[in-house]
């Protein structure tokens, strides 16, 4: 089947989402989407999908003009998606959720699941998906979740298959099984289309590429394109990718972890017995797959979190127990990685958000009443220093793009003189142009001798960023390995292997085939 | 290539306890409770339990229980029970589902012995005890399902008590008009649905807070009837009020089936309202697990966008649930003026309505859990009129305030977690 979009554009008021866009996508190849976070991929495929109607163009399917009013029409024209964020009712079970919408019925209505059983037992055995129709949704694996999306789409005769962000949630390793389940979907006669904005997956899996900046389409590049190539298209000027970074030059352990438990309400362990520590001047970067214990580490710190057991200190000072206010004003620098509804209030203007933890302190207030002009006057520092694009300190911090609202976080987090830094996520979201501004802060922080803990799921970012890194898997702590260490290894823990199991399974001879590594798991 | 091995792991997470000693301190205190009042408090004498009335199809014999003897016997079982509470929270951090449910049961049953025992005649009418629940339960069952049909689609209907209320002034007045019981029990599901309407257009497509929406409505509707009752329900012609004097619902026996002890007066003997609601208390279970229908409400209280995705319209669904749940509710309020008294009266609902939420959450959003969680609201308060009236050791005013006191305890949680629909109260916006 073949997909061809005119001249798509979409605007909501004043802005617009997607302008003019063309683009190709030919019966059977993998297409891919390639374009830093808010270029509007996203908004063309959900226009694709019907979610959205276009302001202009055209969408045709093997040459005939198309009109969707719902993704209902999308489906029965063979189009189906995968979101980023799943669409998977989470107390529904596999069946239910895959049935919804398609329901086979019986008289009067009546549900009749055994026949969505047999779709999925049948596409999950001809694909390998291991997925059991009657699972619940919320106790499955993302990467499972994953797949249950993929059999929705299918089971309605999908012939073209949109995948938005795919790997963002999975790991090294599943990502490498999206890719195989990708491959045979192609051999198979679907068409797919896979938006990144990760370099490297985009290269191993295209036929082709095309890049969209700002709601346009820039051009298409061949896969076998150079990676920095690739790069400046999506960006729009030269990138440099990699951070010069000088050797880190560490000086006394001055925050140590030990023993440290976090438990939810219902008594499970989401991070569990975990003990590290970081010396002054020294950068450990966290990886893992995202809800393995990340969240609940950094929030432990800060003192958000109920369940509680271990030590942590800083300085000779523990701050289990303490409050969020003793915390930061024992010099905890935190960054907490959404932004939007932790690190920022979004009505209260860029000046404001500057002194969120300072507002009671003087000079920004005296005798309980607050000192504007000194507030303003911070403010215009630091959206100089911190290169903040934006008309006025005084606008709201929600009409700011997502990397300079990271900038003003940051900008809050490092005015005090900090004893450690903790930023979770630091460039969720962020263009890569601000990914380069926001990594040197980082280091910089690191140079004035402030031992940094940066948690991440992006694994160049760990890769770029950390002295050491440690690895989360389930809450545990699978190991802490150099920062030069390959991303094979990195994956391997990711999944859940232990540093020295991992490196072990790297150097044996006939290691590699996910089938041995199986039975080693924990 | 086919190496698609499940490397996710799929295994639990280790559970730890994170002790919760709610339940057994609350425990502790009522066997506390129950040593002191039951044993050193019990009355003397016997309790009497009459199960059978005249027209049975058989008779059992009337229960008689000695008040001072079963009143140690509850104490001590209270006692340990509480005791076993406490260690199963030491060791595990959970208490077995059947130590709570045993306490709780031995108590009740310790509670009422003792209270009966109390009273002057020392007996109480199993019957009496039901039939006049029925008079609360009703109306609390058909809000409460009001409120599964809202809610499971994702809209909070805080407006029962007003859909009741409209209901309850429409059934008199059509009914008074037309003489006809049946077209005053259509009117009130019209009324209810006109509520609905208000809330599922100011919510749903206007986006209001459906909280404050349904506030709104409650008040509306308490003025307008208020209003209305004034100004027409009290004309009188020839010295009678002739618009609030409704044709009632005759009762229609089931044969058989009316005449099985304490079962049949209470289930078996009622107006079509009452069959309607054994119905509607099935069917819409049924519908909601079992049909293609309540899958897709479900799906739009839990997750509307994914339902959007599937090609499943959110907000005409929300619109259709909060109209049929309006119908319901609506229905319940004629039971007020077709069934339970013969005339309506200035806020006569008493805010049953607000029972019905609790019913409904205690119930945890399903049908059968709400009804059952109206029932025992019914047999709470008609205990408390039937021992106020017979005199009992404790003042009827406290004892009044035991359903609420329980609702509050049922709501916050001590009767396990209840998780309501993931997008109860959230609009859906599209895009």
């Amino acid at each position: 089947m073949k997909l061809e979009l005119r001249g798509i554009t979409k605007s909501f008021g004043a802005l617009v989402a997607n302008d003019h866009i063309d683009l190709v996508v030919e019966s059977g190849e993998i297409h891919s989407l390639l374009g830093e976070n808010g270029a509007g991929k996203s908004t063309l495929m959900n226009v694709l999908y019907g979610l959205h109607e276009p302001t202009a163009g055209e969408i045709l399917i093997d040459d005939k003009p198309v009109k969707f009013s719902g993704p209902a029409d999308a489906m029965a024209a063979g189009i189906g998606m995968v979101h980023q964020h799943f669409m998977l009712v989470p107390v529904f079970t596999v069946a239910e959720n895959v049935a919804l919408g398609g329901e086979s019925t019986g008289f009067a209505g009546i549900l009749d699941l055994e026949a969505t059983r047999r779709k999925i037992r049948e596409i999950s055995s001809r694909f390998g998906f291991h997925v059991d129709p009657d699972a619940l949704v919320e106790e499955l694996p993302v990467g499972v979740q994953q797949r249950v999306e993929i059999i929705k789409a299918l089971v309605r005769n999908a012939r073209i298959l949109i995948l938005d962000e795919p790997t963002a949630v999975l790991t090294p390793r599943e990502t490498d099984e999206l890719m195989d389940i990708m491959g045979q979907l192609k051999a198979g006669g679907t068409s797919i289309v896979f938006i990144s904005h990760k370099l490297r997956e985009v290269k191993a899996i295209s036929d082709t590429i095309t890049v969209i900046r700002r709601g346009k389409v820039v051009g298409s590049a061949d896969p076998s394109a150079a990676t920095t190539e690739l790069a400046s298209m999506m960006v729009g000027r030269a990138v440099n990718l990699t951070l010069d970074k000088a050797d880190a030059t560490p000086g006394d352990e001055t925050f140590k972890v030990t023993n440290l438990t976090v438990m939810n309400d219902a008594g499970q362990r989401l991070l569990d017995d975990v003990t590290f520590s970081v010396s002054d001047g020294e950068i450990l970067a966290v990886a893992g797959v995202q809800g393995n214990g990340q969240t609940e580490l950094t929030e432990a710190v800060l003192g958000l979190q109920k369940h509680v057991m271990g030590s942590i200190m800083l300085d000779g000072k523990e701050l289990v127990g303490r409050s969020v206010r003793q915390v930061l004003d024992a010099g905890v620098g935190f960054v907490p990685e959404d932004r939007q509804d932790d690190g920022l209030v979004g009505e209260f203007s860029i000046a404001e958000n500057l002194v969120l933890d300072l507002y009671t302190k003087e000079p920004y207030s005296r005798f309980g009443s607050m000192n504007r002009a000194v507030i303003a006057r911070n403010a215009e520092e630091k959206v100089a220093e911190f290169d903040v694009r934006t008309q006025s300190a005084q606008d709201a911090a929600d009409t700011l793009s997502g990397g300079n609202q990271q900038k003003v976080v940051l900008a809050r987090e490092l005015a005090r003189p900090l004893k450690l830094f903790i930023a979770a996520q630091p460039t969720r979201g962020v263009d890569v142009g601000s990914i380069e501004f926001l990594h040197k802060r980082i280091v910089a922080e690191r140079d004035a001798g402030t031992p940094v803990v940066i948690v991440s799921t992006e694994l160049d970012e760990v890769l770029e960023l950390g002295d050491r890194i440690a690895v989360l898997f389930a809450g545990r702590l699978m190991g802490i390995v150099p920062g030069k260490s390959s991303r094979e290894l990195l994956g391997l823990m990711m999944a859940g292997l232990p540093a020295d199991e991992a490196r072990a399974q790297l150097d044996a001879p006939a290691a590699g085939t996910a089938g041995q590594s199986e039975g080693e798991l924990p | 290539m086919s190496v698609t091995a499940n490397i996710s792991p799929s295994k639990a997470v280790d559970r730890v306890a994170v002790r919760s000693w709610k339940l057994p301190i609350l425990f502790g205190l009522l066997a506390l409770f129950a040593v002191v009042v039951f044993v050193v408090l019990g009355p003397s004498g016997q309790a009497t339990f009459r199960i059978s009335q005249e027209g049975d199809a058989w008779q059992v014999p009337d229960l008689a229980v000695p008040a001072k003897v079963f009143g140690v016997v509850v104490a001590i079982l209270c006692v340990l029970l509480a005791a076993r509470a406490y260690q199963q929270m030491r060791n595990g951090g959970r208490i077995d589902n059947w130590v709570s449910m045993t306490f709780t049961v031995a108590f009740v049953v310790g509670l009422l012995v003792w209270i009966i025992g109390g009273t002057k005649t020392q007996n109480i009418t199993l019957v009496g005890l039901f039939t006049g629940a029925m008079l609360i339960t009703t109306p609390l069952v058909f809000g409460s399902l009001s409120g599964v049909l809202c809610e499971r689609s994702g809209v909070v209907n805080i407006a029962i008590e007003g859909q009741l209320l409209a209901g309850a002034f429409t059934a008199s007045l059509v009914s008074s008009i037309t003489h006809n019981a049946y077209a005053g029990l259509f009117a009130a599901a019209v009324a209810g649905v006109l509520v609905s309407f208000l809330l599922a257009a100011f919510s749903i497509k206007y986006v209001v807070n459906q909280i404050i929406v349904g506030v709104v409505l409650n008040v509306l509707v308490s003025g307008l009837t208020g209003f209305l009752f004034e100004k027409i329900m009290k004309i009188k012609v020839d010295g009678a009020t002739i618009y609030n004097q409704p044709a009632q619902l005759p009762d229609l026996p089931i044969p058989l089936l009316s005449q099985i002890p304490v079962i049949g007066p209470t289930l078996f003997r009622q107006s079509i309202i009452g069959y309607l609601m054994l119905v509607l208390v099935a069917g819409i279970w049924f519908g909601l697990f079992r049909t293609r229908w309540g899958l897709r409400i479900r799906a739009v209280g839990e997750h509307p966008k994914a339902a959007d995705t599937v090609g499943i319209n959110v907000n005409r669904t929300r619109f259709l649930n909060v109209l049929a749940g309006g119908a319901v509710a609506g229905v319940g309020g004629a039971y007020f003026t077709l069934v339970a008294v013969s005339s309506f009266s200035k806020d006569m609902t008493g805010g049953l309505g607000f029972i019905a939420l609790a019913a409904l959450i205690f119930g945890r959003w399903n049908p059968i859990g709400a009804a059952l969680a109206a029932l025992l609201f019914g047999v709470a308060g008609n205990l408390q009129s039937i021992l106020s009236l017979a005199g009992t050791p404790i003042d009827g005013q406290f004892l009044a305030m035991l359903p609420y006191a329980l609702t509050i305890l049922a709501v916050s949680g001590f009767v396990g977690k209840s998780r309501a629909p993931a997008a109860d109260g959230e609009p859906y916006i599209k895009g």
